[in-house]
């Protein structure tokens, strides 16, 4: 358990200190959020009609971006093949990896969405619940960007293929996340979707931490 | 040819695509073969072989 | 690939599938089947075009539009057939590392995506007449793009590696995730669709087809599937042979440095 949260604590230090990109995401994610009403016109019913599927989409695309720093640095200076030797199981120092790439990607961008909501005319009931779902949700994109990372970490450059791979898987979660807000339509099928969100993002846990080992070790060797 | 009634542009458009696609397809394969086939046939003329006959990549 | 060359067991001692699995044996006996399975998809293929245009009924609903589901429905059989192809040998390669079962799903790739983009402009086309509009947001056309866009990822991932034989043990773990996830995108593409459309639009799949439409669909079934079946042999070969004259080739460079 020391060695799980050891992990946890040198991604984070890693993530937040001087050259680190959590700040970066954070700025992407309101800029893509606010560049989207140049595009769209100042109107203020439709900006708020679109706010949540704006905000899950810049969501999606920051993490997209983010997710390159989770494997390849440790690659490129061998600390991956430190992990694999490590006492703690390989899925085990990936999934404490998850978290401290949620807590230092996803974790600010959801903070910052109470901007976004209000920039983009968002009110308060509405801007709660886009909160609890990129709550619920980001886990299963960073999860998704987990394995993507994984998978084009020997790749030298991998930053573009990476989100090719992803952006197909994160479908459902998208549309469960962006679901889970809309009103009206067929009464019950918001909660519908969220109960489905959160199981995919539940499932997405189960299975990641296996997938994404074997995809380090079957580059590694 | 029978008549194929009012849609028939968009009939024999869709077997033109499939026609022309799995042709692609089928030219590219080949293609492919024969160019790996006489490349290999090329390195063996040179005498550059690999380490055995059975033994895969 | 060169490290396990030396435990490759002579295929003498193997057993029945194992020796049709090694590509030696492999390029050996599939060159049996290259004409007699041609012949076949090209008398199916005829037997098909024949049924489907000159021997079926144009539907009372549909009219002749019909006759453009005897191509749509197996290509996008094989889209989906092609994905399995590629998951199983995924097995294969994770499993036990089977240098065939690389090839076979690095050469299903390219083959899954054209018959996928087959499955959606037939669709499209067939959209026009009957939903008026070549692309309509049903649960159905949309989670074939989707697939698209993963056979395209999966080949776009193929082509980046360097080393092959790394590369498809690693590209084996994500068909294997895009395995999980289809069925998941599937369902909730298909919700998706039923939450913002009322379900008035014509589907693809009629109530019950006559006998008279089921003869050339099927016809065409079993056309497309061997065509397959011909197109991926033809493919494993050329693999095959392609990375016989890398290792050739690599063989001969070493030597060349050896000898300075």
């Amino acid at each position: 358990m020391r060695a799980f949260l050891a992990v946890i604590k040198r991604d984070l230090k890693l993530a937040t200190r001087i050259g680190g990109d959590a700040l970066t995401v954070v700025l992407f994610f309101l800029m893509v959020g606010a560049i989207m009403p140049f595009a769209i016109g100042p109107d203020k019913e439709l900006l708020s009609q679109l706010a949540p599927a704006i905000i899950w989409i810049s969501a999606l695309l920051s993490l997209l971006l983010a997710l390159d720093r989770l494997f390849r640095n440790d690659h490129e200076d061998g600390s991956l093949i430190a992990m694999r030797q490590a006492g703690l199981p390989l899925e085990l120092i990936i999934f404490a990896k998850l978290i401290a790439h949620w807590l230092t990607s996803a974790l600010p961008l959801i903070l910052a969405t109470p901007l976004l909501a209000i920039l983009l005319n968002l009110d308060f009931a509405q801007s709660i619940k886009v909160i609890l779902t990129l709550l619920i949700g980001t886990p299963a994109l960073v999860c998704f960007g987990a394995i993507g990372a994984a998978v084009t970490v020997t790749i030298k450059r991998g930053g573009l293929i990476a989100p090719i791979l992803i952006l197909p898987l994160s479908i459902p979660t998208l549309i469960f996340g962006v679901s889970a807000l809309s009103t009206g339509a067929i009464s019950g099928a918001s909660y519908a979707a969220f109960l489905f969100l959160a199981a995919i993002t539940l499932l997405s846990l189960v299975f990641t931490p296996f997938a994404t080992a074997l995809a380090l070790k079957m580059g590694a060797d | 040819m029978i008549d194929i009634g009012q849609h028939a542009e968009y009939i024999i458009g869709a077997y033109a695509i499939t026609g022309l696609l799995v042709g692609a397809l089928i030219i590219w394969i080949n293609r492919d073969y024969a160019t790996q086939e006489k490349r290999l046939k090329d390195l063996e003329a040179k005498g550059i072989r690999r380490r055995s006959d059975e033994k895969k990549v | 690939m060169a490290q396990n060359a030396s435990s490759e067991p002579t295929p003498q001692d193997l057993g029945f599938f194992s020796r049709l699995a090694h590509p030696g044996y492999f390029l050996q006996w599939s060159a049996y089947w290259l004409k007699p399975l041609a012949i076949l998809v090209c008398a199916l293929l005829a037997i098909g075009l024949f049924y489907a245009f000159y021997n079926s009924p144009a539907d009372y609903q549909q009219g002749d539009t019909v006759r453009i589901l005897y191509i749509h429905a197996p290509a996008a059989w094989l889209s989906q057939f092609s994905y399995a192809v590629m998951a199983v040998a995924s097995i294969g390669s994770l499993v036990w590392r089977h240098p065939l079962a690389d090839v076979s799903a690095k050469a299903a790739a390219p083959i899954g995506a054209t018959f996928t983009a087959i499955a959606l402009a037939t669709g499209a086309l067939w959209g026009r007449p009957t939903w008026g509009t070549f692309w309509e947001w049903d649960g159905r056309m949309t989670s074939t793009l989707v697939m698209l866009f993963i056979y395209l990822g999966i080949i776009a991932l193929w082509r980046t590696f360097e080393d092959q034989a790394r590369a498809g043990r690693i590209i084996a773990v994500i068909t294997l995730v895009g395995a999980i996830n289809v069925p998941i995108i599937k369902f909730s593409v298909e919700w998706w669709n039923t939450l913002h459309q009322p379900a008035s639009v014509f589907r693809l799949d009629g109530p019950t087809m006559p006998m008279s439409m089921l003869i050339p669909l099927f016809v065409m079934f079993f056309a497309f599937s061997f065509l397959f079946l011909l197109l991926h042999f033809i493919s494993m070969r050329a693999e095959i042979l392609r990375r016989r004259i890398r290792s050739a080739e690599r063989r001969n460079a070493q030597r060349l440095r050896s000898q300075g």
